[in-house]
Order: structure tokens, then sequence, then C-alpha cells
């Protein structure tokens, strides 16, 4: 996925239509907005909007240090939670440097699927259809022709964090 | 065989075309705390219903998409519409808050006796026969003429149609004085047409948007920050005047950081840039302009060096900006924005972008503005109105020579005890607006509001108008009731549909049924001859080639148009004032005596340790509406105050920091709210998002977040033109410790 932030808006309706189609509980968010600003007033204060979520990454910490294997990679690289093997303990919530996770009223530790039961119909993830700036690109990034390949070839992109290692595949846009 | 990561992205970015209906969550919203497992099935079967939305007012048309017990799941954009395209912006997405809220109005309610509190639950029956009987006694002791309907959104068609049938034609909507109205006199002098929601700016087209302190994107209104991103998309320049580094600001090519109010001398300076530098589009202007000369005799000497010292802007840079909307023009546009009751010379400032907008050519250009089209839908057949004694217009015009709709100001002020009888306001009807939260110089409304004999409000929330009311009546939302049908113009002509998706929750009412059984009270039975608004939709599609069945499973129906949005290369076309051209010059202004062409007028600066009240919209809210909405209220639970670092440092005031704000006349803000430092702001002003510090205990959520700016704003400066509110004259500083009580004025 890229995310391009000369487009987005911070209106944080991918934070919302997350939770209304993942059911996430009130209080809780499986992604959410960031604001950055850099510089003074006048000349040269900039500021851009970021939609962070999970970076499903390819290097995972999270599921290195799960200890019941709760956290694992599914079919395609996505991050998952089994729910019924999670004991809460929290050693993913550490180990992740986004900020990804957080832990459930029920007790286990909740993140970002990319809405995998949509993938499966066909479908984007929720927090994509619904953006009103599309800013967020889903696709194959093996296929030089698609949007998020050809986003990725042509703009300046940064990664979150790469000195921790992990390979996030969420490309920031500038 | 094994797939690899982005095998399988690749499968799943392959078929995003036809979203079927079948969707995905389990479990009601309302249960979404107690569910245990939150993973979302993919085999459930989803009943999906459309209806356009009341979150804000660009009423982008929706699924409702429930489960098999009914349960409303989650709302997704009409992907046919032209207001969504296919999604919803986040108030929206959250609308089903409107319905799941817990603080919802659920029983009408009557209130006795003005001294106490109690609101006493009462029956429909009994709520409507004490409107009616009141309102009979205002008729018999003042007139039928003698009420004032204030409205807004959907509910105001229903309301303003009894009132018409009962012989009053005193209505109106905070939407024109307190918002909209300058720019709608404004471009309909220069133009002959006003400007209409959507605004037809053609952003998706443009080469280069000019926005003048208009916010889009924290003005979240969904297809305009589409075309917006499009625009971004084609590389289109932006161009913004903003106090503050708004969210469009930081994308534009030109931000100009302008001291607060004085637009005007900008305009006029970037006017003469166009003309004196030759820029301007000298064909367009020669065939379709009138009063060209005068108006280059008139701007001569508003050259940018002269702006510069009133705008705080480089002179450089008005000449640049001006050359860059030149090179992009006839595809280049100022946005009309929309809240534009600034500073009382606002009908002014919207001519001087209407005026810019007709030297670059922009009217009726691609990339400028379309000429929108719509389907006009008949009305149903009824007895014609009777004709009231006297009515709005007999108590505005002779002073606000230009006002096209009532004005609440204007009402209010005639529902004083000291004016003159004859046209005295003694009951309001109010529906779809938290009217106090809306309307600047509160002392003024509590005296109009003390001196009514009946004051009905009608809600879906307990907003803090209902504490003055006498009856309350619960409106259902928009999700379990039917409206008129949405029409309106835009680049095609389309019709969207309303419907109830799921049974009222709670003993609630659609506006039309209130209305109805109303007006059957008041013995207008006659205007009234449908059973019930299913009837009269039907009646309405059936003329226009659809039905209601079909509505019903279309949501949005799309209407052939032969009209072109765009002029054709070289048309004749008249325009709709006095000399058929656009007026750069407008002769009805210089009938009526006011300036024909716009002048720049010194508005106050704030006296030392004072800043400019700027105010304005976060992106998940709307007005004061939506605070209280479950999914919104998580999003933005409260406003701050945006203080430039260096003022800040003055006050000693850090990020964070718990301040109250008192204005130049000693109101002081009700509650408290957080400092936000940012470089983002001028150093001699301040921002907060309107729409918080709610006072009413029954919203459970929202009481007490934040600062409302409304009862902070009590200089009002009227347009002589039009009759706006001006807002923004109001200057506040800082408390740093929580004020006693007395102080406490608002």
């Amino acid at each position: 996925m890229a995310m391009d932030t000369r487009k987005c808006v911070g209106c944080s309706d991918c934070v919302v239509a997350c939770q209304t189609e993942n059911n996430v509980p009130l209080g809780y968010c499986r992604d959410w907005i960031v604001e950055t600003v850099k510089g003074s007033y006048p000349e040269t204060v900039k500021m851009h909007f970021a939609s962070e979520r999970c970076m499903q990454c390819d290097n995972t910490p999270c599921v290195r240090t799960c200890p019941t294997g709760a956290s694992h990679v599914i079919e395609g690289g996505i991050v998952k939670v089994t729910h019924d093997e999670c004991i809460g303990c929290g050693a993913c919530i550490e180990a992740c440097p986004y900020g990804a996770r957080y832990v459930h009223p029920d007790g286990y530790i909740d993140k970002c699927t990319f809405c995998d039961h949509r993938l499966e119909q066909g479908m984007n993830p929720a927090c994509v259809d619904v953006c009103p700036t599309s800013c967020l690109i889903f696709g194959d990034l093996d296929d030089p022709r698609s949007p998020v390949s050809k986003a990725l070839q042509e703009k300046d992109w940064y990664v979150l964090a790469p000195e921790a290692g992990t390979n996030p595949q969420l490309y920031f846009l500038k | 065989m094994k797939t690899t990561r982005r095998q399988f992205i690749k499968i799943a970015g392959m078929g995003t075309a036809g979203v079927a209906v079948a969707g995905s969550v389990l479990g009601s919203v309302q249960k979404a705390a107690e569910r245990s497992i939150s993973t979302p099935s993919s085999d459930s079967e989803l009943f999906r219903t459309p209806t356009y939305c009341e979150v804000c007012f660009w009423k982008c048309a929706a699924w409702v998409y429930k489960d098999k017990e009914g349960n409303i799941q989650k709302l997704i954009g009409n992907a046919t519409d032209q207001h969504a395209r296919g999604k919803l912006c986040p108030r929206g997405t959250g609308g089903l808050g409107m319905y799941y809220d817990n603080d919802r109005l659920k029983k009408p309610l009557i209130r006795r006796n003005r001294e106490d509190d109690h609101y006493e639950e009462v029956s429909w029956e009994v709520a409507l026969d004490f409107i009616a009987k009141k309102m009979k006694g205002i008729k018999k002791d003042w007139g039928k003429e003698n009420m004032a309907v204030f409205v807004h959104g959907s509910p105001a068609k229903h309301f303003e149609y009894l009132f018409k049938a009962y012989g009053n034609e005193n209505h109106s909507e905070p939407a024109y004085a307190q918002c909209a109205g300058p720019r709608e006199a404004g471009f309909f002098a220069t133009f002959g047409s006003g400007v209409g929601s959507p605004e037809p700016a053609d952003m998706q087209n443009s080469k280069c948007i000019i926005f003048i302190g208009n916010h889009v994107g924290e003005n979240m209104h969904n297809s305009y920050v589409q075309e917006l991103s499009l625009a971004i998309d084609n590389d289109a320049d932006i161009i913004v005047v903003d106090p503050r580094l708004s969210t469009v600001a930081a994308k534009a090519t030109h931000w100009l950081p302008i001291k607060p109010g004085t637009d005007i001398a900008l305009l006029l300076a970037w006017m003469h840039v166009l003309i004196y530098d030759n820029i301007y589009d000298k064909e367009y202007i020669d065939k379709y302009a009138f009063g060209f000369e005068e108006l280059k005799a008139h701007v001569a000497n508003y050259t940018p060096e002269w702006a510069s010292g009133i705008t705080t802007i480089d002179p450089e840079l008005i000449r640049k900006s001006a050359h860059t909307m030149a090179a992009a023009a006839p595809a280049a546009v100022i946005h009309p924005g929309r809240h534009t009751t600034w500073y009382g010379d606002d009908t002014q400032r919207e001519r001087s972008m209407a005026i810019i907008n007709a030297l670059l050519g922009a009217f009726g250009r691609k990339g400028g503005m379309y000429m929108g089209v719509k389907q006009k839908l008949p009305n149903y057949p009824v007895p014609e109105f009777p004709e009231p004694k006297w009515t709005w217009k007999d108590i505005t015009l002779d002073k606000y020579k230009n006002a096209a709709v009532g004005l609440t100001n204007v009402l209010i002020d005639a529902s004083l005890p000291e004016y003159p009888k004859e046209h005295q306001i003694k009951g309001w009807f109010i529906a779809g607006t938290s009217f106090i939260n809306t309307i600047p110089d509160r002392k003024k409304m509590f005296k109009a509001m003390d001196n009514q004999e009946l004051i009905v409000v009608v809600d879906t929330m307990p907003m803090e108008m209902t504490g003055y009311a006498d009856v309350v009546l619960p409106e259902s939302t928009y999700l379990e009731r039917y409206d008129y049908a949405r029409g309106g113009k835009n680049r095609v002509a389309q019709v969207a549909l309303r419907m109830p998706a799921v049974e009222a929750k709670y003993d609630t009412k659609p506006s039309w049924w209130i209305a109805k059984e109303l007006g059957n009270r008041l013995g207008l039975k006659k205007y009234y001859p449908w059973k019930d608004l299913e009837e009269v939709l039907d009646w309405q599609f059936q003329k226009i080639g659809t039905s209601l069945e079909e509505m019903k499973r279309i949501g949005v129906k799309t209407f052939e148009s032969d009209e072109s949005i765009y002029l054709l290369p070289g048309e004749d076309f008249e325009f709709n004032t006095n000399t058929g051209k656009i007026e750069l010059y407008s002769t009805d202004f210089a009938e009526k005596g006011y300036d024909p062409l716009p002048k720049f007028t010194r508005h106050e600066s704030p006296d030392p340790g004072f800043y400019h009240l700027v105010y304005g919209r976060a992106p998940m809210h709307t007005f004061g509406r939506t605070q209280n909405n479950p999914y919104l209220y998580e999003l933005r639970k409260t406003n701050d105050v945006w203080i430039n670092p260096r003022t800040a440092k003055l006050w000693g005031i850090e990020n964070g920091m718990e301040i109250w704000l008192k204005n130049q006349d000693g109101i002081v803000s009700e509650f408290s709210t957080k400092a936000r430092l940012t470089e983002r702001i001028r150093p001699d002003s301040i921002y907060m998002v309107h729409g918080f510090g709610h006072t009413s205990k029954k919203l459970t959520r929202a009481y007490g977040k934040g600062i409302n700016d409304l009862p902070l704003i009590t200089k009002v400066k009227i347009d002589p033109i039009m009759g706006g509110t001006g807002m923004r004259n109001n200057f506040v500083t800082f408390l740093l410790e929580k004020p006693k009580k007395e102080e406490v004025k608002s």
C-alpha cells in the first residue's frame, strides 16, 4: 500500500470506515492520522498528514516475540493475530516500532488486517475505498504497471523507521 | 502452490470494480464493545436501502447496509451519485452514530412553566394539540403572520410548506444571513445568478484554484474534497489566502498569510495586476462584460505595493500569484466559499472575487465555473396558499435591499418587545438548527426569546436550543424517515431518494408527519390531501419518468439534459443582469445606493494583548451537530486554541496548557480548553474549531468539552447590502486561571 501525503486532508474517514467495517470497539482504532509540522511562520512552515496502520512488514518483530504463535503471517504476507491463541501479554506491542497494535477490551491484541475478508472478495480494504481524496493506493507491487508501482516509480517516497529493519510495506508518497 | 505476499496483493487489487451487496460486519454497532470476536465474517448477507446523508448538507447519496436482523452495519457512498462518487466523508461514514446515540430525544416534551426547567414527557397528540392551541392564540391576538420559522436541512421544506399553507412567510435559515448569503448576493450582482450548493467551481478540470479563507479539507464537503484531490493529481496550482496554514494552504503553490479583515485590498490589487499587466481575458471581457473602463480606472492606484501595506503580503507574492492564475485562465477559479459572513462588507468581498473570476474568463468555462443543470420535481397539486397580510420582505427590503430570503437577524429584531406591534414576532418554530449556537449576540437572543408566547423546537438531539423551548418534538433521524427527494444543480441532473432504512427506534416522527398532523389541527387539511410522503414521492417520480419503486432500487437517477454546462465557443449569452452582461460595474448596486465597484474598508485591529478570533471547522464534525455522535466524538472530542509560539511566549503559555478566553466585551468562555502552540497561525490571531463547548448536560459525551466561539462573538457588523451578520470582528485574550463564577458571562 502507498499513502499519498500530498492529497491526504487528515479527515479520519479511514479510521471510522475501519471501525464500522471491522466492528472495532468505540474508543479504539486500527488506523490513525498523524500530523507533522515543520519550520516556522510564515516562510518555512510546512505541514502534512499521514494515514498510518500496521505496515505489514516483511520482517516481523511482532511475530518473533509472540510466545504463543497467535501473531502470524498468513499467505500473502498479512500479519494477523489469532484471538483464541492470544494471551494478551503485549510483547508484540513492545516489539512493534509503529504502535500498530492495541489491547482489545476482551483481552487479546488486535490490529489492521488489510481487511483480508474484503480482499478475498476482490475488494479493497475499507479505508482505501472510503478515502475522499483517494490518497491510499492498494495494489500489486510486482506489476510495474499497477497504480501503486507507478506511484513508487514516479514519486519520492519514504517509509517509517527504516532503521528498525522491519522492511515495512506501507509507503508514504511525498 | 506457494503464494507470495505480492501475488496475494495482486489478486486482491484486481477485482475492485463491482462492489457487491454482500458485506461483512458482524453484530450491531451498539454491541461493538460487548462483542468477543471482532473478526468480520465475509459470508453474512447484508441488505441495503438508499438514502442521502443529513450529517452535513452536501447530501451525498448512500447505501445503508443492514444485517438479517435489520441492524444498521455501515453506510457506503452511492457510486452513481455526483456528490458521493461511491464514498462518504467521515461524518457520513459515522452517520450511523446519529441513529445509535443513546442521548437522542425519545419522546415529545412540554415545559408548561418557563420559570422552572421541568420538561414533561407527553404523547404526540398532547404536544401537537398544545402547539396548535398556542398558535391559534397568537393568530387571534397578533396575527398568523406574527410568527417566525427558523429552519435548516431537510426538515425545512416540510415546515415552510406548513407555514405557507397557514399564511405565514416569515421563514429564514441561518444558512443565509449567518453563512452563504454574501456570496449569493455578490455573485448574483456580477453574473445574474447565485452560486448554490454544491458550488459550481469546476475544480476537477481546473489548472488553478484560489481559496479565500476557504479551508477545503477541513470543510469536508465530499465531492468538493474529491475534486481538490483530482486537481492535485492534475498538478493544478493552488493559491490560498488565509491567516492560518490551513490543510489546503499546506498543499498550495502560493500561501498568502493575510492579516485578517484585509482581503478586499488583496483582491483589488489582483484586479490591478490582471488589468495593468494586461493578462486578463480581453476577448471574453469585450464580449460578455459591462463596465470594464470604470473598473480599470477604479483599480488604477490599487497596486500590490499599496495592498502590501494593508495585508502584510509581499507585493511580489501578490504579483506572482496573479500571474499564476492568469497563466491557467480560463481554467482558473476563485472558489466562492460557503461561510462568508465575516466583516460586514462581505458582499463586496464576494463581488471582488466574482469580478476576478470574470477577468479570468472563468464563468461558463471548463476549469472555471460551470453552469449546473437540474431535474425539476413537480409540486403535488394543492389549492393555492393564502396571501399573508405581510411577510419578511416588508420589514427587510427597505434596509437590506438585496436580501434574497428572510433574514434570521431581522426576524430576531422583530421578536423584541420594543418592535412595532404590527410586525412583532410572538412565536418561534425551529427545526434542524440549534439556533442559539448559530446566532451571534446572545443578549439580544435571550431578550427575543423571553418575548415569545411559544417556542417549538424540532430536533433529533437534546441540543442547547431544546432547553429554551416550550415544546420539543423529537424528529426521527435521516436513517428512519422519508424526506423530499434531493434535486439540485450539478454537472448532470440527478434525483436522489431518502427512505427509512429502519423503523424509528424511539417515539420519534419524521418532519413531514409532524407538519401534516399540525396542519390538520390548524384547519389546513386541504393542503395535505395525501396519506403519506411515499404517495407524494411516487407521484413526483412518475411525472419525471420513474417511480418510488424504481428509486428504492437505484437510489439515484440521472436525467439527460441537452443544456451545455459550459459556454459554447463564441456563444451569445444573456446574463440575468440589468445590462444582460457580466457586470464588473454593478448597475443594480448603483441604483440602490451601494458602491457599484468594491472598495476596501479598514476594519478594526485588536488592542494590545487581544487577538483576532478566527474560527472554522474540523473535517469530522458539522457545526455543533455532531460532537455527541459516538463515532465522531472518538475522532475529535474537543477543540483546542491555536496560538503562535511567539505569542504564547509573551504569556508564558505552554503547549497543552489549560486556558480560558475572554473577548473585547468581557465575555468569558464557559469552559476551558488546551492551548495548541503551532507555527501554522499568525501571531496576531488565534484559531479554534466551531461547534464545541456544549452546555447541554443531556449531550453526555460532548458536554463541557472545549470552548464555544459563538458566545465570544458579541460584536456583529451587518452587511448593508444583504443583511448578513459579520462575525469576525471579535478579539480575545487569554485567562490562565479559572475565572471566578461571576466573570463567566456566556
